[in-house]
């Protein structure tokens, strides 16, 4: 997993509460090889006009031009604003997969579906629950005309929009720990990289055929 | 010193940590990757920006949905095909071995692990696949895994694990002739039931399991998983050690001594305990037919199929009713009067030579029945194939009437075109009878390959042994 490092990301203002992961990533993309390559299709349904199939090349297919995700606006938008219970639905990680494929790092809401939340760290983002107000607050902000850019810095818990005032939030320290230092179960037993070689070490000596080959 | 078990020994020797929880950190000192379970292991590396740790632990070949003829037309099947290709791409990114579908070598993971000496006694061994336990027939611990800890092998050689309960499940005296290794781990499943083995590592022992030859105790622990277990092994003698030698992948020299000394003490001591011993007698199994859906509803050849109102768990007596129903068999009809529509030789586990040598030795000077539509003969490998055919025992099977193939998983889970239409009925040397499995509405009964193609032959279940081993 990367590490999760401080970064100025324009927001993108998604206004509907309890979207759920088929929303996130339709069924019909599930079939594919890949964990990767479903930002295409993110939001699939809301943001074209046709329905998407798995191998279709997107590029040219008709836009939904009043959702917000084909607003120019927010182009490159790293941070996405949302209403209440998102991501509430099915337990599979295509939803966070296909958040993290189009380039979605940090998602604001005032509250998350529970598995879905504990995805998002699994797969490097960081899921901010705000107040109701606060959040209210960022929206206003995000719909105006120019784009919001809000500055992340999970290590010292801050969101900082720009021009504006500190907010801060919470975060559990476990998680915030393998955020930062791009742990997942894989980086933490990564973290044994010494017990690893040691064990290698000790067993090349005992059983040298097992490491013939390399 | 404290007395050990096998799986003690083999556990012990690939512990890296342990935390005081009692997970551990576990070597995996051998990886097989197939098309189905890896891509978004690979995937999951690649976005991680990682390499494999050992990429030369791992071993790739595509089986579970690659066509089992006509190969020259490639793979018809795009889903399919970009599964296969997608294991290719992989493995050339990444440095891995992979036998392709035009290699000789190329076949079912678990024919090929052991074919090529890439697994070894006293190896812990994975795969993306729960009938990895094959494996364990040499004195390797070997299981079953999910994508996400393929991905997590690739990355640290590294399993986090805890260790299971151990089970003894001996197997005493001799079998009859014509009981072969699939009857004696159906009987045992029969025994202890699917869910028997779960939480357990299985050692199977027992002068039976010892008179088998190493290809016959892969079927045993290939079916440890349909006893619940994810591992099942069996300890190490001078068989496992003669089949091991001069494969490809084995030891040599030096090397080759210093490990036999450590192959001859994966056993486990006298009188090292066992959290449950079961215990079979050999004489008392015969030949096996599987009736239901799911591998513990297994009888005898001789027997019938049983009658769920003489079974007072009422539970188990509606599972039996349902079961009968998608099998479309009447309770009490003896065994061998169920007619065959289609008959499968193959699978991992019994493809290798030896259960191709079983099959055609019934076959031979044979025909297969009028009313059987179809019988398939799908070696585990293309080296099985080529053995096989120095045999003469593809001409044995065409001239029987069987289809002769190229080797995959095929029939056993129908992930290419090989599969049953609905209703259709299957003498199966597969390992899962579940509903759909060989395809949608289609009905599997497991048997050993010898009583596969008596089924063929005779157009229903027979008693291989009223055949006569011999034409
Ligand atoms: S032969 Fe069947 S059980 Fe064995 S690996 Fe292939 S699909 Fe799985």
């Amino acid at each position: 997993m990367q590490k999760f490092e401080k970064f100025m990301g324009i927001v993108c203002p998604l206004g509907r509460s309890n979207v759920d992961t088929d929303a996130i990533i339709p069924k019909q993309f599930l079939k594919s090889i890949q964990r990767s390559g479903f930002g295409p299709n993110l939001f699939d349904e809301w943001r074209y006009l046709d329905r998407g199939e798995p191998g279709m090349d997107s590029s040219g297919r008709p836009l939904n031009t009043g959702f917000v995700l084909n607003d120019p606006r927010y182009t490159g938008a790293s941070i996405l604003l949302a209403r209440e219970n998102f991501g509430c639905g099915s337990s599979r990680e295509h939803a966070p997969w296909a958040l993290l494929d189009y380039g979605f790092r940090v998602i604001i809401a005032p509250s998350f579906a529970d598995i879905f939340f504990n995805n998002c760290f699994k797969n490097g983002i960081l899921p901010v629950r705000l107040e109701e107000k606060t959040v209210e607050g960022l929206f206003a902000q995000a719909n105006g005309p120019e784009a919001l850019r809000i500055e992340v810095d999970l290590a010292s818990q801050q969101l900082k929009p720009e021009g504006g005032e500190g907010i801060g939030f919470e975060v559990d320290p476990f998680r915030k720990h393998c955020l930062l230092e791009g742990l997942d179960d894989i980086g933490l037993t990564l973290q044994h990289v010494g017990d690893i070689r040691a064990y290698e070490q000790r067993r090349r000596a005992e059983a040298p055929w097992l490491f013939f080959h390399s | 010193m404290q007395p050990k078990t096998l799986y003690d020994k083999l556990w012990e020797s690939h512990v890296v940590r342990e935390e005081a929880d009692g997970t551990a950190l576990l070597y995996i000192d051998r990886q097989l990757v197939h098309e189905v379970t890896s891509p978004q292991a690979f995937e999951g590396l690649r976005l991680a920006g990682r390499k494999p740790w050992r990429a030369e632990t791992n071993l790739a070949t595509p089986d579970h949905n690659i066509p089992t003829r006509n190969r020259d037309r490639g793979i018809e099947d795009p889903v399919a095909r970009t599964q296969v290709e997608t294991l290719g791409a992989n493995c050339a990114d990444f440095g891995i071995t992979e036998f392709r579908m035009d290699d000789p070598r190329q076949g079912i993971v678990h024919v090929v692990g052991p074919e090529q000496g890439a697994t070894l006694p006293g190896m812990t061994v994975v795969c993306g696949d729960s009938h990895t336990s094959t494996h364990g027939a040499l004195g390797a611990l070997a299981h079953g895994i999910g994508t996400s800890e393929v991905e997590h092998v690739l990355a640290s050689q590294c399993l986090i694990q805890r260790k299971s309960k151990a089970m003894l499940i001996q197997v005493e005296g001799k079998t009859g002739p014509g009981v072969t290794a699939k009857d004696i781990v159906l009987a045992i499943i029969g025994e202890i039931g699917t869910a028997g083995g779960t939480g357990y590592a299985i050692e199977f022992a027992g002068e039976a399991i010892r008179d088998l030859s190493v290809e016959g105790r892969m079927t045993v622990c290939n079916m440890a998983i349909e006893a619940g277990a994810r591992a099942g092994f069996v300890a190490v003698d001078e068989k496992t050690i003669d089949y091991v030698k001069g494969r490809p992948y084995a030891p040599k020299a030096e090397d080759w001594d210093k490990a036999v000394a450590w192959w001859r003490t994966l056993h486990s001591d006298a009188g090292a305990t066992f959290d449950r011993i079961v215990t079979l007698k050999a004489a008392e199994i015969e030949p096996q037919v599987t009736w239901g859906t799911s591998p513990e509803m297994v009888v005898s050849v001789s027997d019938r199929v049983p009658d769920p109102a003489q079974e007072k768990d009422p539970v188990k007596a509606d599972g039996m009713r349902r079961a009968l129903a998608y099998m479309g068999l009447t309770a009490n009809t003896p065994i061998s009067e169920i007619p065959v529509d289609i008959v499968f030789i193959g699978s991992c586990t019994n493809s290798r030579i030896e259960d191709l040598r079983a099959a055609a030795q019934v076959a031979k000077g044979r025909k297969v029945a009028a009313n059987v539509k179809q019988a398939l003969v799908v070696p585990g490998s293309g080296l099985v194939k080529q053995q096989a055919e120095a045999e003469g025992l593809d001409k044995v099977f065409v001239e029987a009437g069987f289809e002769w193939r190229d080797p995959g998983c095929s029939m056993c889970l129908a992930m290419n075109d090989d599969r049953l239409e609905p209703g259709e009925r299957c003498a199966s040397t597969s390992n899962r009878n579940f509903e759909g499995r060989q395809g949608p509405g289609g009905r599997t009964h497991l048997v050993s390959p010898a009583m596969a193609a008596a089924a063929a032959i005779a157009g229903r279940f027979v008693d291989v042994r009223e055949l006569g081993l011999r034409p």
